[in-house]
């Protein structure tokens, strides 16, 4: 709990967790880990695709309630592989490979969790998920409360999102400002390995529908795992590098980016410090406001296209109430305002690290 | 104009009271018929008291909302065989899943229709608690979403095990009502799909009413609607909807092979929305009022009553009705004007199940600026 808790928005993460940790489903389980290579240590080391297989694992084993569903993460594992195993060990009624429809995937969903059911629905790639829009936004999003409170609707769906794969056409989107946009639905995002193996099994033991977008970039990274903590709540931001120039917010694969950024500006004499902010809706802004406060500087950087964008929602909620502190406009870096373009151009289209770079001397300069 | 509304039934049909109220099954029928044995004597009236009891309820709201006091109206005036005999094939543990017009189902499944009074003046989204009202689901206004929560429910039923045990009792089913409207949806095929994929203890009742709003059936299909089942691998079968008896027997049998593990079934019910789609609508301009005529001399009730009488039924029985239903209906509008409208939490209360800082924080706002302006502002 390293998550200060000084806003309005650390009660909700630590009610949160308490909850999650009195529906009994967070104790980490090391026998059950994966790859369990014989040793005493808690942390392990993992690719992020492996680590939230490692965590849909435990989320099974652990609560016979949860199912997963989705197009061919039975016995091929998921197009990624993400659920490798899973079926081959649970069985064909708790990993179901479902007919090719995203909004029969949604809907029948909505009907387990009425049952009783957890259900995890993966989306294959980001572009697919809008078959099932309708679904998310006008059913999914607003049963609890259409219902008056007296349900609860604890669906994941997880989405491979994202670019930097040199893919053809709908499958590098980021299309998560739609979902931040729609009341009664969670989104979040992992940076790391740590945060993918924890945060699935929060957001499988969160009683609210939960958008689960997973940096499809970064699923072969590979990253350190403590197993008996999660370190932070799961609708907490963290700073994950400490600075005092300039503050750079990002998450999903931007982080890894974010990191580059600041390793480089530190050997021109600039420090950057980096916020993941892991949560797009709630967003947690204190550690980002608290960071915002110290350097004056800040720079908003996302693959989506920036036009109503999570990034303008940052920026506009900062220069709110961080409005004395700021020495220069909130930037935003994003990708462009056109459709994410033949892969041998995304290059371009994509934030880098030298366009992060560019708009902290701009911010700077200011 | 839809080729099968005013043609001669095709023999599939399945009719067992004729339009003049006389029992005489139709050849497609024979399977059906034990299915009737079910009933007792009380049922029989008991089908009639909540046709009659509901249309005199359909009238009064579509009074409520002239007068102002209702948003909305959706009547089912024509549709009430269809609903009433596929709502006494269903058992306590069965879940329904209603499109929006299938009020007289969840009276019998035992909701007070005041709860859906309450959602058309616009003080709930919702309006009751499916659990404490008879599995009787939500409302759902976005057409046919409701057919895959259905399928994911039934699919929750089959995970269960509480499918094909034998035991009548435990074995559950789940039924799902729309429209010809709703079945070019693309959710009605998904939902189709899936409850093929995973056989599901399910019935898909279609009540063809002949109109979406304003566009005849003509235009949501070229082929008979229930022969839609066989191409997704679903029985299908069509009914004179406007048959109390057929609707009861046809469902029964598909809502038992359902239980026992057999699979989903389709039913097509031929029936016809007498009055407007709601109270916003105005059939005259897309309707001829020979073709309305022609199907209130189909109408279901006076259908049922003559075949009552026919059986000896008593006219005090009937007298009593009419009594009830009048007495139902002046209740239904005091209880609709006492309503007590809905205070600003329910704006924010009720949307996540966990705490939400930014949830807190707007409804913290609102009921600071509301109650800023005093209260005799308010």
């Amino acid at each position: 709990m390293n998550n200060p808790s000084v806003t309005a928005t650390a009660p909700d993460a630590t009610g949160a967790m308490s909850e999650n940790k009195a529906a009994g489903t967070m104790q980490p389980a090391v026998a059950a880990a994966p790859e369990s290579e014989a040793t005493a240590s808690s942390i392990r080391s993992m690719p992020m695709g492996k680590a939230i297989n490692a965590g849909l694992r435990l989320a099974l084993a652990n609560d016979p309630k949860v199912l997963l569903m989705g197009e061919d993460i039975g016995p091929l594992g998921g197009v990624y592989r993400v659920t490798e195993g899973l079926h081959a060990e649970f069985g064909a009624n708790r990993v179901l490979d479902t007919p090719l429809a995203e909004s029969g995937i949604v809907g029948t969903a909505i009907g387990l969790a009425m049952r009783g059911y957890r259900p995890v629905c993966e989306i294959q790639f980001d572009g697919f998920i809008f078959p099932g829009f309708d679904q998310i936004t006008t059913q999914l999003a607003r049963m609890r409360n259409r219902h008056e409170g007296t349900i609860t609707m604890p669906i994941v769906i997880r989405v491979p999102f994202g670019g930097h794969i040199g893919s053809i056409e709908h499958h590098s989107e980021s299309p998560e400002a739609y979902f931040a946009h729609t009341p009664g639905l969670r989104v979040v995002s992992p940076g790391n390995s740590h945060d993918a193996y924890w945060m699935i099994q929060e957001a499988i033991a969160s009683n609210d529908p939960v958008l689960f977008f997973e940096p499809k970039s970064r699923y072969f990274a590979k990253g350190d795992i403590d197993l008996t903590t999660n370190g932070t709540p799961l609708h907490a931001s963290r700073v994950v590098r400490s600075g005092t120039d300039v503050t750079v917010v990002g998450y999903g694969a931007m982080v890894g980016t974010l990191l580059q950024a600041a390793d480089i500006a530190a050997e021109e004499g600039t420090s950057i410090e980096v916020v993941d902010l892991r949560s797009i809706s709630p967003i947690d802004y204190a550690p980002l406001l608290e960071s915002v406060c110290r350097t004056g500087h800040l720079i908003v950087v996302q693959e989506a296209p920036g036009n109503v964008s999570v990034g303008s929602e940052i920026a506009a909620t900062v220069a709110e109430r961080a409005f004395y502190s700021l020495e220069a406009p909130v930037i935003r870096v994003s990708g462009f305002d056109t459709p994410y373009p033949p892969s041998k151009l995304e290059g371009i289209f994509l934030p880098s690290a030298d366009r992060v770079l560019e708009a902290v001397d701009r911010s700077l300069a200011y | 104009m839809a080729a099968s509304i005013d043609s001669p039934r095709p023999a599939p049909t399945v009719q067992l009271l004729t339009a003049d109220g006389r029992f005489q099954p139709s050849d497609s029928a024979g399977e059906y018929l034990p299915y009737l044995d079910r009933l007792s004597e009380d049922d029989y009236l008991r089908f009639y008291r909540d046709m009659f009891v509901m249309r005199s309820f359909d009238v009064e709201a579509a009074n409520l909302q002239r007068q102002g006091q209702l948003a909305l109206w959706v009547p089912s005036h024509g549709q009430e065989a269809a609903q009433v005999g596929s709502a006494y094939a269903t058992r306590p543990q069965d879940h329904v899943f209603p499109s929006y017009r299938e009020h007289v189902v969840g009276m019998i499944r035992g909701l007070d229709l005041n709860n859906i009074l309450r959602m058309l003046r616009g003080v709930t989204l919702g309006g009751w608690d499916p659990a404490t009202n008879g599995n009787f689901h939500l409302y759902s206004l976005v057409l046919a979403s409701q057919a895959l929560h259905a399928t994911g429910y039934a699919m929750g039923i089959q995970f269960d095990g509480t499918v094909g045990t034998g035991d009548p009792e435990k074995d559950e089913a789940v039924i799902v009502y729309f429209g010809d409207g709703a079945s070019s949806q693309g959710d009605v095929s998904e939902a189709l799909v899936f409850a093929a994929s995973y056989q599901t203890p399910q019935v898909f009742f279609l009540q063809n009413n002949q109109y979406a709003i304003s566009v005849p059936v003509v235009r949501q299909s070229r082929t008979p609607l229930y022969l839609r089942g066989s191409g997704f691998g679903i029985p299908g079968t069509q009914i004179d909807g406007n048959d109390v008896l057929a609707s009861f027997a046809v469902t029964s049998k598909w809502m038992d092979d359902a239980r026992a593990g057999h699979g989903p079934a389709l039913i097509e019910a031929l029936t016809y929305r007498i009055g407007a789609h709601t109270t916003a609508d105005d059939p005259t301009k897309y309707r001829l009022d020979e073709e309305t005529a022609s199907w209130i001399a189909r109408d279901p009730i006076s259908r049922y009553r003559t075949y009552l009488e026919g059986k000896g039924v008593d006219q005090s029985f009937f007298a009593s009705v009419d009594e009830e239903a009048a007495d139902f209906a002046e209740d239904a509008r005091k209880r609709a004007l006492a309503i007590v409208p809905p205070t600003l939490e329910t704006i924010f209360d009720n949307l996540y199940a966990e705490p939400h800082a930014l949830i807190a924080e707007q409804k913290a706002w609102a009921e600071s600026y509301e109650s800023s302006f005093g209260e005799g502002q308010a």
